[in-house]
């Protein structure tokens, strides 16, 4: 057991913890602040992963964005102080299959990819530009594939580089609906110009 | 230092963790000690701005102990919760705030080789989380169960998520310079000559270090920024309700947020742990790695460091009692009309700058822009500190409460 195993068990446990209080929570602002543990907690995992850049991106997108729009949401919109909401029964039901069925896909993804069995080297990763790695292949530049590493693949299959990691059409589309987003929002939050009548 | 431990019969993973808990025992007491001092200094450098003297007793001379003082009568003070609250979330609010403002100096290189972790994606880290610093705000907002922490919530999450964005981008001009986010290599690269600092690098830099500074003290809801707070407006915003220890952990988070920014802007711009003379690192130039001079020349860059980001830390105290507050939506203006617009330009500028401008016309403009700027920052401190005080105005004495000549003659 190293030091990064004991904190990923550690980790990894508290956020199936506060993930499941984020479910009992019937207070929508404690279910948010239950949230914050959970989308904290996978970010460190990442952290400890060696995937410093997706733990960063996780909590400026999740923490920084999300969970300040959900309080900010309800601090704006809710009637009473405190906002609570009961699930009904069928809810509870529909919820349940629907969770079971997408732990049955999570474990089956998981169980059928052969993952690297090497610990990953946080002082290499440290020192290792891999964002320049990820913006070249969100540019569509090939020539940064070989040192790509990539997982997910049994070993000996060479995967076709160009098709897999080349993203530029998803970023593009990506950028695209973000841009179209954001036009929407603006829209919809403009203020509402009021006609002046002729007197 | 993990191999010393093992070599010495400590288990690896005991090894491990004593190192984490050293780094983080260090890394707190800094920011608490920093916290300390801040506080101390602000109560002083807002005294004097108001033409008063600010603490002078507690201590003997400069009144050095106040916030000490301050920090037991807190200690002491009754921890409230008021009946409407919200009992979960008020409790977590300050320990979200202050993990925010903290764990952020986890990434932060206090020199050369002084970082608790180096990260190939440092600032981009430290950004991220400082964000989340702001949900502790809106909890605490939210969950006090007042009028007045609800409007303070609701104006602090407007306020931060905005001004994240020209944050953001402000970030990202001295890092196309460097080509990198990792902190250390962007401290390392600006070692030499003070024309080296990113901030002289070009127009487009030198544009970026006020805009990035300008939304770094908006997102620590520093004045002329503090809607959160509006002490005339919002009784305290959002911390009304709470009291004593809970309430100082707010403080500590805010001047831990404070120094954190003003790190990355002297890592960005301003040098790091480079003194702005010496031509070579003065840790590697002392040293080979481990030996004495190496670890002298490192206590030379992280003071060099911590001096320089205290300045900053000053020159936010010095705005805050110099400027009225904002009304919000001139706040909003400030953001989404102005620096938002400038920041975009900027990127723009310094890409254009670094593909198009022939390498000999950079240079030129690098040392020109220094000779410049440093002349005129002369001037500016020559006639600040050389000002006579106003006709008729008795210069007080730093330490000391001299009575006014019309009180003794009466």
């Amino acid at each position: 057991m190293t030091v990064t195993a004991v904190l990923f068990w550690l980790v990894a446990g508290l956020t199936g913890g506060s993930a499941l209080m984020v479910v009992l929570t019937q207070n929508i602002v404690r279910a948010a602040a239950w949230l914050l543990f959970t989308l904290a907690g996978t970010a460190i995992l990442y952290f400890l992963l060696a995937a410093d850049f997706v733990g960063a991106t996780q909590l400026i997108v999740y923490v920084g964005g999300t969970l300040v729009l959900v309080v900010f949401g309800v601090m704006l919109t809710a009637q009473g102080p405190f906002l609570t909401m009961k699930a009904g029964a069928g809810e509870w039901g529909v919820a349940t299959v629907v969770g079971i069925l997408f732990f049955g896909v999570l474990a089956a993804t998981a169980s059928f990819t052969v993952w690297p069995t090497t610990p990953p080297d946080r002082v290499a990763a440290a020192n290792s530009p891999t964002t320049q790695q990820l913006g070249q292949s969100f540019l569509g530049a090939t020539q940064a594939m070989p040192k790509a590493n990539l997982t997910g693949y049994p070993p000996g299959v060479k995967p076709d580089l160009r098709r897999e990691v080349a993203y530029l059409l998803p970023f593009e589309i990506v950028s695209v609906h973000l841009l179209v987003v954001l036009i929407g929002a603006a829209y919809l939050a403009r203020a509402k110009r009021r006609r002046e009548v002729a007197a | 230092m993990a191999s010393f431990l093992t070599e010495r019969g400590l288990p690896p993973v005991l090894a491990g963790f004593l190192i984490a808990f050293l780094a983080a025992v260090v890394l707190v007491t800094f920011v608490a000690l920093s916290a300390v001092f801040f506080i101390w200094l602000e109560r002083k450098v807002a005294g004097r701005i108001q033409d008063r003297l600010g603490p002078t007793r507690v201590g003997g001379k400069f009144g050095w102990l106040q916030t000490i003082a301050d920090g037991l009568k807190l200690i002491a003070k009754e921890d409230c919760i008021p009946a409407d609250a919200d009992h979960f979330l008020f409790r977590i609010a300050p320990y979200i705030a202050f993990c925010g403002a903290f764990v952020a100096f986890l990434a932060l290189p206090f020199g050369n080789y002084a970082v608790a972790a180096e990260m190939n994606v440092a600032v981009f880290f430290m950004l991220a989380v400082m964000s989340s610093e702001v949900f502790g705000i809106i909890l605490a907002g939210y969950g006090s169960g007042s009028k007045w922490s609800l409007f303070g919530g609701i104006r602090e999450a407007a306020q931060v998520v905005s001004y994240e964005v020209p944050r953001a981008i402000g970030v990202l001009v001295p890092v196309i310079v460097a080509g990198t986010l990792n902190l250390n290599t962007i401290g390392r690269n600006q070692v030499g000559g003070i024309w080296n600092w990113y901030v002289f690098h070009d127009p487009f830099t030198f544009a970026a270090f006020f805009v990035f500074f300008t939304c770094g003290t908006a997102s620590c809801k520093r004045a002329p920024f503090d809607l959160a707070e509006a002490e005339s407006e919002l009784v305290a915003g959002f911390h009304t309700e709470y009291s004593g220890l809970r309430w100082s952990l707010f403080f500590m988070a805010e001047y831990g947020a404070m120094f954190a920014i003003s790190g990355i802007a002297t890592i960005l711009f301003l040098g790091g742990w480079h003194l702005g003379f010496l031509p070579y690192d003065l840790s590697e130039m002392l040293g080979v790695s481990g030996s004495f001079g190496w670890f002298l020349g490192n206590v030379v860059n992280v003071t060099v460091f911590i001096v320089k980001g205290w300045l900053l830390v000053f020159v936010m105290m010095w705005v805050r009692w110099t400027l009225p507050r904002l009304r919000i939506d001139q706040v909003m203006m400030t953001c989404l009309k102005y620096l938002l617009p400038i920041a975009c330009v900027l990127l723009i500028g310094v890409s254009l700058w670094q593909l198009v401008v022939p390498p000999n016309f950079r240079d030129y403009f690098k040392y020109m822009i220094t000779a410049v700027s440093l002349t005129a920052l002369g001037i500016f401190l020559v006639k600040v500190l050389s000002a006579a005080p106003p006709k008729g105005m008795i210069p007080p004495s730093m330490d000391r409460w001299t009575p006014h000549p019309a009180e003794t003659r009466a």
